[in-house]
């Protein structure tokens, strides 16, 4: 595929509102993880909550689209000088020429589950004020953000659970690709809500503690939240040479499990070479691998499988879920993010709370973070519904 | 834009398959808007034809449908799905259940509720490893699948198959999103004129043409309640109702124009 910018990108987690707080964090091996205090969940799960969402509501004319989801995306939208890079691609572009592809899993679905608790004790009826197409909806964060931004090109939401904004970059650059539009806003949010807590938790998967990727006692996950946009166009000459590119996608499916992954990482497996193709790349060329690495026993198992089968042990690799937790729908563009830091900067992050590697493991999973330089770094993103994507992201120069 | 429609599978209201319901949509048939009984997601293993979710019986009907007409294998098709709420009933069973005092949810509900759930049983039925995407556009979803579905085709260089769904929410739900009807669409798109391809289809954004509507009453209510029926208007065309182009909602300010030409296939 043709290279697509990063014009500009911003990311706020567990660790911090914007690149500057969540490099510094990566660099000094600090998690984000801590106790849940945003539910009273049945074991001492660890979660990634991003700070002062509960003191930040939407007003005003945003006011309706007050939601947890909504205001992470807005705290996003306001990192890293994104507004301002937005504002010159309008200058640049028209704002009907300017795509939105956004992810989430859940939306702002934690509003639902506040009107339920919430429902006349007569009728049953939500109560006065709900705003199912501004919060509920999958395409709410679409909307809100669309409308945000003074945009007027196609937009849509991908909701493919946590593959959902790694595959926005794919849908963006086929749409660039295709002449429907000149550049593209993807990314995405995802917040804590009952729903993905309490459904981890019955799936057996949630770890107790912090969760601790491709660790020989791993025991599951732990949910965080996070969001993150970027900037895609075409380079230009103003790109400097520190300029991060989106080189290629791949995309898969395992026909295999609703909520278990294929054991030997076929999928995986697939969406990495497909990826790698598309920048015209191979295996070797990779200087860095974001993995999915949620902690779960038999995910973190075939991923490392897909890797050692294209990569052997030549290739440093973490998981970043140590760091923030699994951001379920916003770990697509927050590896994107982690992977544009380290090109960036020259830093590959290590993975706190892992003490040990699997010894089954073959992968050269990295405990400690290091200098070094990275021209070219693969992200993984994996799904329920056997859902896999791949990103190949490098520098201009 | 261009490419080839291969094939439709259809389910609604007194529209229960394409073939059987061209008469209705062209307007030489009688329109009854009776529930039609949810199709056997045959594609199924028999164990869970019962149990699955109504969207994902009437994804797996529909898709099915659209890919035998086109001669296609499932197995090899890339699938964009799009649906404005995805599965409703298994929403509202989570709500209620955290809203409960014992907020245990059931697993397999869980992973029923994620927005690509249609998508996980069609690659997991068919044995297709191929890409898959679920969108949302609220009203304008059908529009959105129809335009990536469009693009993927064209970009991979390979059909795509489209599948549109949406089935209405239990209250109370029900009251914040009322949802008319459920109703199925889904279209195997070609990007290159191929053996099973019988039009040619012309996609553009538009800002200024008005939303085409049906003619029959009872359609054009089905069209303006459920989001995935916003696509009567491309099928009453498809189906041969003397007109060749039709203006689709997609977003509050721009619209997907769609003019159509028959194909004799290649």
């Amino acid at each position: 595929m043709t290279p697509l910018a990063f014009s500009a990108f911003s990311v706020v987690t567990a660790l911090g509102a914007g690149q500057a707080a969540t490099l510094a964090a990566l660099r000094e091996g600090r998690s984000g993880l801590a106790p849940c205090r945003f539910d009273t969940l049945p074991i001492a799960a660890y979660t990634g909550e991003a700070e002062g969402l509960e003191n930040h509501p939407l007003t005003g004319a945003w006011a309706g689209f007050d939601c947890r989801n909504n205001r992470l995306a807005a705290l996003a939208l306001h990192q890293d000088g994104f507004l301002d890079a937005v504002a010159a691609a309008k200058a640049r572009h028209a704002p009907a020429r300017i795509g939105l592809f956004l992810g989430t899993s859940t939306s702002g679905i934690l509003e639902t589950e506040i009107a339920y608790r919430h429902r006349d004790p007569q009728t049953g009826a939500l109560p006065e004020g709900f705003d199912y197409a501004r919060t509920h909806n999958t395409y709410a964060l679409g909307r809100f953000v669309r409308e945000y931004l003074g945009l007027a090109g196609p937009a849509f939401v991908v909701s493919t659970a946590c593959a959902a904004t790694s595959k926005v970059f794919a849908s963006a650059a086929r749409m660039i690709g295709a002449g429907i539009c000149d550049a593209a806003i993807v990314g995405g949010a995802d917040t804590l809500c009952g729903t993905t807590l309490f459904g981890f938790h019955a799936l057996g998967v949630m770890a107790e503690g912090p969760c601790r990727p491709f660790d020989a006692a791993r025991s599951g996950i732990s949910i965080g939240e996070g969001a993150g946009f970027v900037l895609l166009e075409r380079q230009r000459p103003e790109h400097g040479a520190e300029t991060v590119l989106l080189l290629g996608t791949g995309e898969s499916s395992d026909a295999y499990h609703m909520s278990s992954p294929h054991p030997e990482g076929e999928g995986a497996r697939a969406a990495m070479l497909q990826a790698l193709a598309a920048a015209g790349l191979q295996p070797g060329d990779i200087d860095y691998i974001n993995l999915h690495g949620t902690a779960t026993l038999v995910g973190d198992a075939a991923e490392d499988k897909a890797i050692a089968n294209l990569f052997g042990n030549a290739v440093p690799c973490n998981s970043s879920k140590g760091f923030t937790g699994h951001t379920l729908g916003a770990s697509g563009v927050v590896g994107a993010a982690f992977g544009a830091l380290a090109i960036r900067h020259g830093f590959i992050p290590g993975s706190p709370h892992t003490r040990e590697v699997d010894p089954g493991f073959a992968s050269d999973y990295l405990l400690e973070g290091r200098e070094a330089r990275v021209d070219r770094v693969l992200c993984n993103a994996f799904g329920f519904g056997g859902v896999n994507c791949s990103l190949v992201l490098g520098r201009a120069a | 834009m261009r490419v080839y429609l291969e094939g439709i599978g259809l389910f609604g209201p007194g529209l229960e398959g394409w073939e059987a319901s061209r008469g209705i949509l062209a307007g030489d048939a009688p329109y009854t808007p009776t529930q039609a009984p949810l199709p056997a997601a045959t594609l199924l293993p028999a164990n869970e034809r019962r149990r699955a979710p109504k969207i994902v019986r009437i994804a797996l009907a529909t898709g099915a449908e659209a890919l035998t007409a086109a001669g296609r294998d499932p197995a090899l098709v890339p699938a964009v799905f799009t649906s404005s709420g995805g599965d409703g009933d298994t929403i509202h069973e989570i709500m209620s259940t955290l809203a409960s005092p014992v907020r245990e949810l059931s697993p397999t509900r869980f992973h029923n509720s994620v927005h690509n759930a249609a998508a996980g049983y069609w690659s997991i039925a068919t044995g297709s490893r191929a890409a898959s995407t679920s969108l949302c556009c609220h009203d304008g979803s059908f529009a959105a699948g129809l335009l990536e579905a469009a693009v993927q085709a064209i970009a991979g260089g390979k059909a795509v198959m489209l599948v549109a769904y949406d089935v209405p929410y239990p209250s109370p739900l029900a009251e914040a999103r009322p949802i008319g009807p459920a109703f199925g669409v889904a279209m195997a798109l070609s990007p290159t004129p191929s053996p099973a391809s019988f039009a040619r289809l012309e996609l553009e954004l538009t800002t200024d043409q008005p939303l085409s509507q049906n003619t029959e009453p009872a359609l054009e209510a089905l069209r303006r309640t459920t989001p995935a029926a916003r696509s009567l208007p491309l099928l009453a065309v498809l189906a041969g109702n003397g007109t060749t182009a039709v203006t689709l909602e997609y977003l509050p300010d721009l619209a997907l124009s769609v003019s159509t030409t028959p194909e004799e296939g290649a």
